[in-house]
Parts: structure tokens; sequence; C-alpha cells
């Protein structure tokens, strides 16, 4: 079966731009269709990916920019698989919750939608570093006018803050690619070349890796957030308007730490060896330091923005531990933190209009008037917790094998984190079910679309935490692949320091 | 007597490299005659249409000559001819050629008199051509001073506003100290090398020379600071936010655009040629100002509310950015450097445009309250705006962005990669500005709250047609919205434009 990536990537793109010359009511339609339809796609590649062959299927490589080395390079292998997928699903409950929404100017609202799913799809399938850069900046454009133009409160105040912070960092990533393309290549003397594989073949001196990680790093750790980068996460959360949240948190966040794995580890191994105990520090600082402050917000939106930073904490440690099973736990953590999230904040959108007020102190005693809303909320709340029998108990409990297999104290730290998701997320659950019924709460159970969006999430989650081999299978190749080169650069580092020792 | 005659041998002329330069001449001298003759018809439609028609002939005659390749300098060796030269007075041409359809209703043309101003235009962008091609000391002068002269009436070419005639008065002495520095730099130049010619300079330092001759030190600082001022290079980027303030803003547009191309055209000549020995004397101290530049841009146009001041703050930024291509002093820096005069061309006509159309409409002039909630009130100039300010701010899918990639390609590739970071730092402070512009266009309600400096409320400029609609101004909504669809059309297909730098990149290329 032939899979062209580019269809998936551009057709939201494009159909955005048709539905902008057609009536509002019809091409609203067409741009949630579009999104069906990179859905249908998303589902295609899963069940035709071949799980025993190495490298990249459904490979594209065109001449792009010849004079810089630039190519069109597109590929699938278990790492980006189920990103792809994730986003692909994330995409269509946040199309239809704002097709069927009315809002002022409809039609440019869609068109940032179609456009950012397009800009997150090529970040995930580029498999060139400069094509990788052009995609992640594009992406902040139309996230840049959803939440300035259609969010809530001080949204170009929050809006601003978001895309600075995170340009900072891509655009040091921006000059960090650059230098790694052209120092490669005057060290190999080849042609310039930005492909991620070629660059991995011929890794630069350490120093110079060195600067040049610390370059990604700071973009990456921006985007996830992680602890001291965090700055731009409150406001924007509580300004970005729902649909655009949930594709915010739950794919976005990805990008980072997907490239982490992608580009860092594999491009960079003697410089994530050097900086692996920086990088885990700051893993274990983002689980504590997210996980008491989710505990402490009185609004649930802020529960799960803080609960998230200390999630994409998780995913570094899993990353960072340099180890097969705790790459693999990320990546499966990865896209469990993005079912949950995104169910969550339609879920926390439902309770706010049911309460009239975005505070918890406002909600509680749901669950008597609507049942189907607890019910749900109730898996997803099982699911942020970890509980056996969810595929993010299967995701953490990865992350954490990795991670005691190679840096024992940082593992026991950060599964103290394990419970104090149980702590904020129970909190949450309680207040706004149980307790006594605020006065100012109104209406029933879930509306056709709240159930419509959230529902199949659920199933999602649900699903795999049935059957987690879905995942399991299909990325043991590629995680194992991408940070063999960091095992090693590991291990030689340990092993000159056992000789140095016995010296 | 006959005898005597053949005795003289009369000078070859080669018309055909000269060409581009006779049409643009020749338009600005017919345009002037035929600017004699009144009537509305001849001053508002067959004056423009002459003089746009010498720019296309002037384009296709460059276009031509392209196809021949590079060709020795001619007329004694004074004027190159090459890519370089081509492809840069295409630059000037087109940037013409949108002043011209800028000024359509302009009132500052119509009152000093169409032919007037068209033909000081032209004049203006002949000295530009000659600058590009300069191969000799004095065509450096002549070229400079024609293009500047014309530039300095047509800045107080708004006879009625006070702004304007204080623009052109600062134009003309900041102009003419930054005239005199470069004659003085020339002059110790040639006292040192015996030579005003570019290749006999290049000769007399030597490849071998430790260069540590004063005079000739001298006369390159000084020569580099005199173009320094016309390049608007910080610290001597002081004028640029008045004039461009004050002047017309058709003109201010052309200025922005042309004269920093034809600065850097004479810089990259200039510096990789006749001074291609001391590069090592002369490339830290213009990374120096780059880095200068840079940060002086970018911080000065933060606290703007006039969008005008706001495009010189951030032309002076984007100079710096492209003084980086020179300072390397590679083949790939000229390039780079040539790739992003052509981008910086389109986003910023684009910018220009827009804020023509929105100060003949709006009471607020060319304050950012005239662009307010344009979303709404004009897609079709809020899309352009928005595209030019992300194609500055370098995000991709614009030109600016591959502009940007290929400079930092450039300045890593020739050992500068300190420069590179400051080239992204310099963008990460002009964010702060381009998104301002965005916001209030798209994100209603938003107060801009610059205290520092009072709006300045400039009296309506009304076209013939008052009315806010941009139906009222159709050619200046083409301009904003063709020279947009260039900027996201280089920036997703861009070889046409590398396959032309790498020619231009090579006319200088026996230099490295």
């Amino acid at each position: 079966m032939t899979i062209h990536l580019s269809i998936v990537i551009f057709l939201p793109l494009a159909a955005a731009i048709v539905a902008a010359f057609m009536p509002p009511r019809i091409g609203r339609w067409l741009v949630v269709a579009a999104g069906v339809a990179v859905l249908g796609y998303a589902v295609a590649l899963i069940a035709d990916f071949d799980r025993s062959a190495a490298g990249f299927q459904y490979v594209t490589d065109d001449a792009w920019i010849s004079e810089l080395g630039i190519r069109y390079q597109l590929g699938v292998d278990g790492l980006n698989l189920f990103l792809i997928a994730l986003t692909a699903l994330l995409w269509v409950p946040a199309l239809v919750w704002a097709a069927l929404l009315e809002r002022d100017r409809q039609r440019t609202f869609l068109f940032h939608m179609a456009l950012g799913e397009t800009a997150v799809l090529g970040a995930f399938c580029a498999q060139d570093l400069a094509l990788f850069v052009v995609f992640f900046d594009l992406m902040l454009v139309p996230f840049y006018f959803l939440i300035g133009g259609w969010g809530i409160g001080e949204r170009v105040a929050a809006t601003t803050k978001f895309v600075i912070y995170t340009l900072v960092g891509s655009l040091l990533m921006l000059a960090g690619a650059v230098a790694l393309g052209v120092l490669t290549a005057s060290e190999t003397g080849n042609d310039l070349t930005f492909n991620i594989a070629q660059l991995a073949q011929s890794p630069l001196p350490e120093g110079t890796q060195q600067w040049i990680f610390l370059l990604f790093a700071i973009a990456f750790l921006v985007k996830a957030p992680a602890f001291p980068f965090h700055g731009w996460v409150v406001d924007t959360y509580r300004a970005t308007p729902t649909p655009v949240l949930v594709v915010l948190s739950a794919v976005l966040s990805k990008v980072g730490v997907y490239a982490f794995l992608r580009i860092v580890l594999p491009v960079m191994p003697d410089a994530s060896v050097h900086f692996q105990d920086l990088m885990l520090v700051i893993a274990v600082f983002s689980i504590l330091y997210g996980s008491v402050l989710a505990f402490s917000q009185d609004e649930p939106r802020l529960v799960v923005a803080y609960s998230s930073i200390a999630q994409l904490g998780f995913i570094l440690l899993g990353i960072f531990a340099i180890d097969d099973l705790g790459a693999q736990g990320a990546l499966m953590q990865m896209v469990n933190h993005g079912l949950v999230a995104g169910a969550l904040f339609f879920i926390i959108a439902a309770l706010t209009l049911r309460a009239g007020s975005p505070s918890l102190a406002q909600m509680g005693g749901m669950a008597m008037r609507a049942p189907v809303l607890a019910g749900l909320f109730l898996v997803i709340v099982l699911g942020t917790l970890a509980m056996p029998g969810s595929p993010n108990f299967i995701g953490e409990i990865l992350i954490l094998f990795g991670a005691l297999d190679t840096k024992l104290v940082y593992a026991l730290v950060a599964s103290v984190g394990v419970a104090l998701a149980a702590v904020y997320a129970i909190r949450v659950f309680q207040r706004s079910m149980h307790n006594r019924l605020a006065p100012g709460v109104e209406g029933g159970d879930l509306s056709r679309l709240d159930f419509a969006v959230i529902a199949p999430l659920v199933l999602v989650i649900v699903g795999l935490g049935v059957y987690p081999q879905l995942i399991l299978d299909r990325t043991e190749e590629a995680t194992k692949s991408n940070v063999a080169a960091a095992t090693r650069a590991g291990g030689h580092s340990e092993q000159q320091a056992a000789l140095g020792r016995k010296r | 007597m006959i005898d005597l005659l053949a005795a003289v041998k009369a000078p070859e002329i080669d018309y055909q490299a000269l060409a581009p330069l006779f049409a643009v001449i020749g338009g600005s001298i017919l345009v002037l005659i035929v600017g004699l003759i009144s009537g509305r018809a001849i001053q508002r439609v067959l004056l423009p249409l002459l003089a746009s028609a010498s720019l296309v002939v002037a384009i296709v005659f460059s276009v031509v000559n392209w196809e021949a390749g590079d060709t020795a300098p001619i007329v004694e060796g004074a004027l190159g001819v090459d890519t370089l030269a081509l492809f840069l007075s295409i630059l000037f041409y087109l940037s013409g050629l949108v002043a011209i359809v800028l000024s359509l209703r302009s009132e500052s043309a119509q009152e000093v008199g169409a032919g007037e101003y068209l033909s000081m235009l032209l004049a203006s962008i002949a000295g530009m051509t000659v600058l590009a091609g300069a191969e000799n000391l004095v065509t450096v002068f002549v070229g400079f001073e024609l293009l500047s002269i014309p530039l300095y009436v047509l800045c107080a070419s708004s006879v009625r506003d006070r702004l304007s005639l204080e623009s052109g008065l600062k134009y003309l002495v900041v102009g003419s100290v930054g005239s005199a520095t470069l004659l003085y730099g020339l002059a110790f130049v040639y006292g040192a090398t015996g030579s005003t010619d570019f290749s006999g300079i290049s000769a007399a330092i030597g490849p071998d020379v430790d260069a540590t001759d004063p005079l000739l030190l001298t006369g390159v600082a000084l020569a580099l600071v005199g173009l320094a001022f016309k390049a608007s290079v910080a610290p001597f980027h002081q004028w640029t936010p008045d004039v461009y303030q004050g002047a017309p803003t058709p003109i201010t547009a052309f200025m922005a655009v042309a004269t920093k191309v034809a600065a850097f055209a004479i810089l990259l000549r200039l510096c990789l040629h006749a001074f291609a020995d001391v590069q090592a004397d002369w490339a830290p101290a213009l990374a120096g100002l780059a880095t200068v530049t840079i940060l002086v841009g970018n911080v000065g146009a933060i606290g703007q509310r006039s969008l005008k001041r706001l495009l010189a703050w951030s032309g002076v930024a984007q100079a710096g950015y492209m003084l980086a291509g020179v300072v390397v002093g590679t083949e790939l820096g000229v390039r780079a450097t040539a790739f992003y005069l052509a981008a910086y061309l389109v986003m910023n006509m684009t910018a220009f445009a827009v804020v023509v159309a929105r100060e003949r409409v709006s009471e607020h002039g060319d304050d950012l309250e005239s662009i307010r909630d344009l979303s709404r009130a004009a897609p079709v100039l809020a899309w352009p705006m928005t595209i030019a300010m992300l194609a500055l701010a370098g995000f991709p899918a614009t030109a600016g962005f591959i502009g940007k990639f290929f400079l930092i390609d450039a300045t890593v590739a020739g050992d500068y990669a300190w420069l590179a970071i400051v080239i992204v730092v310099g963008s990460m402070i002009s964010l702060v500005y381009y998104l301002r512009v965005i916001a209030v266009m798209w994100m209603d309600r938003l107060e801009v709250k610059l205290p520092t400096i009072p709006p300045r409320y400039v009296k309506p400029v009304a076209g013939w047609s008052p009315e806010a609609d941009p139906r009222a101004q159709p050619e200046v909504v083409a301009v904003a919205v063709i020279a947009a669809v260039a900027t996201i059309a280089l920036g997703i297909y861009p070889s046409p434009l590398f396959d032309a730098v790498r020619d231009v990149g090579s006319s200088l290329g026996s230099l490295f």
C-alpha cells in the first residue's frame, strides 16, 4: 500500500484554503472532513506498518533547496507513527468542536486550526533537520492567532508571551541546526546536508556537540514545557480557547520531547551523555514542581497545566535515562498524556459551562446530575494517576524501569511523583463531582457534542490499557536504534571512568 | 585635419552594456521635458507610464545582458556590468516601479510637479545603477552623489508638510557628511595605493603584504563609515527614523529598499574587490558594527508607534543582518547578502504599500492606530501586512526565513558562528514589535501603551477617493498583494532566486 505522507500533511491546509472561498456553512465541514481523512490515513498507517522492517517507511525524498542542502524528506518509523496518529486523532474532535460552536471569523479560525495540524504533522514526519525547523517554527503562527484572536481574558499578553518564549527557543535551535549541518559538512568534507540519519552517522567533536546541544535543549524544554522554562504555561492555558488548548496541550507539547529522541540523542550522543544528569535534574524538578503546584490550583485548567509539566518531566526522565525501556516508556507516555490531556480539557469545558465559573470552588456534586460525564471523567482520572490497567501505568512503569537501570536515585525521587499524581487528580474529581451540589451549578448531563468528542478518546484510552502491545510492538525497533548511539557513548565514558579508577 | 581626427582614437562604447543606464537616464530626461506640458491626462497618466516604461525597458536590457554572462568592466574599467551589478540594478528598477505606482495618487508628486518628481526618481535610480557597477573610486563617488542629491529633494517634496521639509533638510545635512567622509576616505585610499581603479588598488595592496599602512587603513575606515551612513548602519543611523517618517511614504519605501541595496552593492564591491587583501583589518570592525546595528535597530523599534519609524528601525536591524554576509567575505556571503536583499525588497514593499493605503484614509496617519482591526476593515490589506511582518521576523514559509537561514549558513561557514547567534538574538528582540503590529490588526481592543512617544496625528492625505474602502486605491492594494504573494512564493519555492544569486556570487568569484 502506498501512502503519500505529503497528502497526509497538507490535506488539512489545502481543505482550509479551499474552504476559505466557500460559504462558511459548507466550508467548515470540508475542513472537518479533511481532519477525518487524515485520521483515516493514520489508522491505515498503523495497520499497514511493517513492524519487522528497519528504517523508514513511506519515504518521500525530494530536493527542495539544493543550494542549502535542504531536502524535503519525510518518513515514518516506530518513533513517530503513533505521534502522527495522536495528532490526527485529537484534531478531529477539536475541529468538530470548533466547527459547531459559532464564533466570530469562523473561517479564519478553522484555517488556523488546519494550518496548525499541517505544521505539527510536518514536524513529526520531517527527516531533514532544516525541514523540521521549518515546521517547528511554522507551528507557532496559527497558535499565535488562535490564542490572540479568540482567547479568553488577557489573551494578547498571553499569546505574545507564548510565542516569544517558544520562538526564542526555536531561533536558538535554528542557529544550532545550521551550525550542525555546516560544521558536519566541513568536518567530513561531504556536501552540506541536514538529513538527520546522515548527521547521526558522523557526530561532531564533543565540545562542539555540547554548545549545539544546549541550543536544542532550550528550544525543546520550552516547548515541553519543563521546569525552569515554563513561564508561559499558566497565562497561555488560561487564555486559550478549548479546542485549541486540547491540541496545544495534547500534541504540541510532544513535539519537543519527540525531538529529543529523534534528533538530540542520535545526533549528539556524547553531549547527551555529558548533560544527562542536568537533564535528569530538570526532569525530576519538573515532576515535583508540577505535581505540588497542580495540587494547590483552584482552576481545573491550571491543575492540568501543572500536571502536564509533571508528566512531561516523566517523559524527559524516560528519554534521558538513555535506556531502551525508558525511551519506549517515554514514547508510550507521550501518547497517553496526549489522550488524557485532550479528553480532560473537553471535560473541563463541560464542567466550566455547568458551574458557570472556571473555579473549582464553584463546582461540586455534578456526579448526581451528570452521571455519564462523571463516568467518563473517572476513567480519565484513573488514567492520569496511572492506575494499573491504564496505559499510563505501563508507560510510567517502563520509564521507571529504564531509569532504575541506569540512574537509581532519580527514579526513586520521581516515583514520589506518581503518588502525588493521585493526590491532585483525585482532588479535582472529588471537588467537582462529589461534595455538596454547588449553588451555581446548572444543566444536566453531557450534550451530544460533548459526548461525541469525549467518548471516543476514552474508548481509545481503555483500548490501549487492554492492548498496549499495539504501541509497544511497533515502537521497539525504532526506540532502540535511536537510543543506541547515546547508550554506546554512555558505555564508552563509563568504561573510561572505570579504567581511570583502576589506574 | 583628417589625420588629426584619425589620431584621436574615439573611445569605444559598449552600447549594449550601457543600455539599461541609457534607458533610465533617457527616461529621466524625457519625463522632465514632457512634464512641462500641462494637462491632467499627461500629468497623471502619461508621465507615470513613461517613467515605468523606461524602467521596464531597463529591466529587459538587464536580463538580456545577464544572458551574456560576466564581461570585463567597460568605460576603461570604470564600470562593471557583471551579474552582481545587473541583479542589484534589477532590484532598483523594481523598487522604482513600486514607488511610481504608490505615488500615483500622492499629493506630493502633484505639488512639485509629476515631471520633476519622476525625473528625479529616475535620476536617483541611474545613480544607483552606476554605483552598483562602480569599479573605480571616481565612479563610486559620481554614482553616490547622483543617487543622493535627487533623494534630498524628493524627501522634501511634500512642500506643505513641515515634517517632510525637516526630513529633506536632515537628510541633506547628514547625507553630505556621509558623502564628505566617503570622499575623504577615497582620497586616502588613492594616496596610499596610487590608483583609483579597484583592480589597481587590489594589486597595490597585494596579497602577501602585511597591510599596516596607516594611510590606507584610515582611508578604508573612512570610506566604510561614509557607506555606513547610506546603509543606515549603527551608529551612523540616527537620521533614518526621522527622514523615513517625514518623507512622502512612496519615497520612504523607495529609500528604504533601493538606497540600502545600493549601499550594500558598493560595500560588497569595495570590500571584496578593492580591499579584499586587508580583510583581516576591516572584517572584525564590520562584525562589530553589525552587532551594534542589529541590537540598536531592534531595540529602537520596540518603542515606535509610527509604522514608518518602526520600519525605519527594522531596516536598521536588517542592515545589520546583511552586513554579516559582507563580513565573512566569501562567495557564500555575497550570495546570502544578495538573496536577502531581494527578500528584503518584497517584504518591505508589502509593508509600505499597506502603510500608504492606510495613511491616505486614516486620520491617524501612519500611527499604529491606523491599522487597528484591519482584519475586519480590509482583510485584503491585513493579510499582506501580516505576511510582511512574519517574513521580516523570519518565520518559515516566507522569503525572510530562507534569507535568514542562508545568512546564518554563510556566517557559520565563514567562521563567525558568534555573529550567527547575534542575528538570532536580534530576531528574538524583533518579535516584540513585529508581533505587536499583527496583534493590533487581528486582536481587537488591544491598547498599545507606548508612553514615551506620543502619537503624532498626521492630517489625512486623501487621494481621489476618501473612502476607507481599499477598492478606492486598487493599485496600492495590488502592490501589497503581489509583493506578499512573492514573499510567500520565495519562501516555499526559492530555487529561481537561488539560481540567480549563484551567478551573482560567481561574478566576484575570481576574487575568492
